[in-house]
């Protein structure tokens, strides 16, 4: 199969439909219109339903009964929506229903801008929704990973019964690539024992979060937690470039990646040791690739296009060993690589930023 | 003798947690009845709201789903699009319905989503205790009205089914009310016939029952169904709103 | 006249009194024992007089009330 060019939030939608999505719920906001749009007209192609709803609070019940239903359903929005989802999505976890849920970022709080951004890690990886429960997010870099998680998205909460996040920054949404679909054998839905379909011939079923005696909620949320250490045993992705002799290492996902991936490249050229660890799942947290660098590295630089929410992980994972920096740009502003470059060399000539 | 009245099929044997006298016990028995009778038990799915009906899972026989408060006709609008064969119908409050989920049932009967809806309008809040309702009538005390919902201060109750009645893809909106056995034997025909509905294929259908909540209107049961019946029935009129074409014609 | 029994599940009574008013024959009263939720559940005062309408029982909110009736 060959390369085609699209547009990423048109990849995304048509990788979803192939990897067995059947249901999209969603809400118009900028700039992820281009994915409601598509799969309004595609999923009837293959036989699937696209509801445009009322509001985002609305679509992400819609994915709750779907999901719970047994089937194969995703949402998508951006930064507020993805707000006024959280409710939906702390009962989606507390039901351990699955379901996959895009966000495009754009720049925040409140109404922000359209521009894009990377201001919702906090949200994304740390709750969002209240209680106990975590959301499997990964932060894609290129139209092709997109493409590529988002085909095997819908696997993967099927088998964990979870939530997946899908998170990008708006830049990924709008840009246009070269892109290959590996299969183009659209992936049906597992059989779910547990979902609603009718009680014929058999116990019913019952799509609950509630535990109204607390024994039975700390013990809910125990196996939970069990499921969360699985995942985390499992699914821990990231990308380590020229970082296994580095000196200094970014730290960065999703397109501030690949600047960071230019700074490396123009580094090395000029006999610096600069490498780049990318982490692609974000929860969980890729940390052993930091913690292992922590032994050989000088300093880290973490680049976000936020005041600084991934390097809290980043931190986390040193565990002080070594010095972690934060360069940021937030609002919709990217960082230049010339900048990027200078931090560098401000860190490596010895010293704070 | 033969048994002429017994616990329906549908519904469970678990005693119902309700308060002594609140009419939610008769609305549960009443939808089990009718799902027995059209025989649609094992296809029907049904969806607990938050309130006090919060258990409702527990009460009947039926694969069901407990949504977030107010967005049972989202999630019934979810189980529906995946399983358009099976009958789906949600079981809402006075708040779930027409406060916090004001938007859910609006877009779900302009969609004319095949789901029926169970609204129960006992004009105040019973599980949190016995705050105002958006039903509240004007006067009526409740824990946040303590002097009496002030027209001026908290404007008026809202007519959902009028309101819903005016919308093309509802086709059958009706209120009934259960505060004595005859009154009790409509509402389960109304029941019926908005399951029907559903069933034909016609559209969105919705049943407001109205209904008695003695402990937070402070009043015994049978003081309560009086109550219903002298206050709530002039300001909410009961009677069919819209019918099915085929119906009317 | 059809004769009829209502049977009243004393157990599941919380004692609402709400079937005293819907018994068109005022058959139906409450106890002065309480019953093992501890509430005083409703009694069937003479049930010789019962028709077997089940209207108490359709009143019932806790399906508390079983209705026989003798076949014609």
């Amino acid at each position: 199969m060959g390369k085609v060019l699209m547009k990423g939030n048109e990849a995304l939608a048509e990788a979803a439909i192939i990897g067995g999505c059947k249901f999209f719920f969603g809400y118009p906001i900028t700039p992820q219109n281009e994915i409601p749009e598509y799969m309004a007209k595609r999923l009837p192609e293959v036989g699937g339903t696209f509801v445009q709803a009322e509001s985002e609070v609305s679509a992400i019940n819609m994915v709750y009964g779907a999901a719970g239903a047994g089937a194969r359903v995703m949402t998508s929005s951006s930064s507020p929506g993805i707000s006024l989802k959280q409710e939906g999505i702390s009962y989606i976890a507390g039901a351990e229903l699955p379901c996959v849920i895009v966000n495009m970022v754009r720049g925040g709080p409140g109404l922000g801008n359209i521009a894009p951004a990377q201001s919702d890690y906090f949200q994304a990886t740390k709750g969002g929704g209240h209680g106990d429960y975590r959301v499997i997010v990964f932060g894609p870099a290129s139209v092709q990973e997109l493409v590529d998680i988002t085909m095997e998205a819908f696997e993967i909460a099927d088998r964990y019964r979870n939530p997946v996040m899908i998170l990008g920054d708006g830049i990924l949404g709008q840009m246009m690539e070269p892109v290959e679909f590996k299969t183009t054998e659209i992936r049906s839905a597992p059989e779910k024992p547990w979902a609603t379909t009718g009680a014929r011939g058999r116990q019913r079923n019952i799509i609950n979060s509630l535990y109204i005696i607390p024994e039975d909620l700390e013990q809910f949320c125990q196996k939970l937690q069990d499921k969360y250490e699985a995942v985390a045993k499992r699914e821990k992705r990231y990308e380590s470039y020229f970082a296994d002799d580095a000196e200094i290492i970014f730290a960065a996902y999703g397109s501030t990646a690949r600047i960071c991936k230019a700074v490396v490249d123009q580094a090395r050229q000029e006999g610096i040791k600069a490498g780049l660890i990318r982490p692609i799942s974000l929860w969980p947290f890729p940390d052993e690739p930091f913690r292992r660098a922590g032994e050989y590295a000088k300093a880290f630089l973490a680049v976000e296009m936020s005041t600084g929410q991934m390097v809290e992980d980043v931190r986390l994972a040193v565990n002080g060993h070594k010095p972690v920096y934060f360069y940021g740009r937030t609002g919709g502003m990217i960082p230049a690589k010339s900048q990027l470059y200078e931090e560098m060399k401000k860190i490596l000539e010895g010293g704070n930023q | 003798m033969k048994t002429v009245f017994k616990r329906p099929q549908t519904m469970t044997e678990k005693q119902m947690h309700y308060c002594p006298g609140c009419t939610h016990g008769v609305i549960h028995r009443l939808a089990a009845e009718v799902i027995d009778e059209l025989d649609i038990q094992d296809k029907t799915i049904g969806i607990a709201p938050v309130g006090c009906a919060v258990f409702a899972y527990d009460y009947w026989d039926l694969d069901m789903h407990q949504a977030a408060h107010g967005r049972a006709p989202a999630v019934a609008t979810g189980i529906k699009r995946v399983h358009p064969d099976n009958v789906v119908f949600t079981y809402q409050g006075d708040g779930d319905l027409a406060a916090i989920g004001t938007a859910e049932i609006v877009h779900a009967a302009a969609r004319g989503e095949k789901v029926t809806v169970l609204f129960v309008n006992n004009t105040i809040y019973g599980m949190t205790g016995g705050q105002l309702a958006p039903t509240t009538l004007v006067g009526q005390k409740s824990t946040t009205t303590p002097f009496g919902r002030d027209e001026n201060h908290s404007g008026y109750p809202v007519k959902m089914t009028e309101m819903l009645s005016v919308l093309d893809g509802v086709s059958y909106a009706a209120r009934v009310s259960v505060h004595n056995p005859a009154n009790i034997l409509k509402a389960k025909k109304a029941i019926k016939k908005a399951f029907k509905a559903q069933i034909n294929k016609d559209g969105f259908s919705i049943v407001e029952i109205l209904s008695t909540c003695p402990t937070n209107w402070g009043i015994s049961p049978i003081e309560a169904v009086k109550w219903l019946e002298k206050n709530m029935i002039p300001y909410f009129p009961l009677g069919e709103f819209k019918v099915p074409e085929e119906v009317a014609r | 006249m059809a004769k009829g029994r209502a049977i009243i599940l004393e157990n599941r009574c919380k004692g609402c009194e709400l079937c005293t008013t819907a018994c068109p024959q005022g058959l139906i009263t409450m106890s002065k024992q309480l019953n093992a939720l501890g509430y005083h559940p409703a009694v069937v005062t003479d049930q010789s007089k019962c028709k077997g309408c089940a209207l108490c029982a359709v009143m019932c909110p806790d399906v508390a009330i079983e209705v026989e009736k003798e076949e014609n």
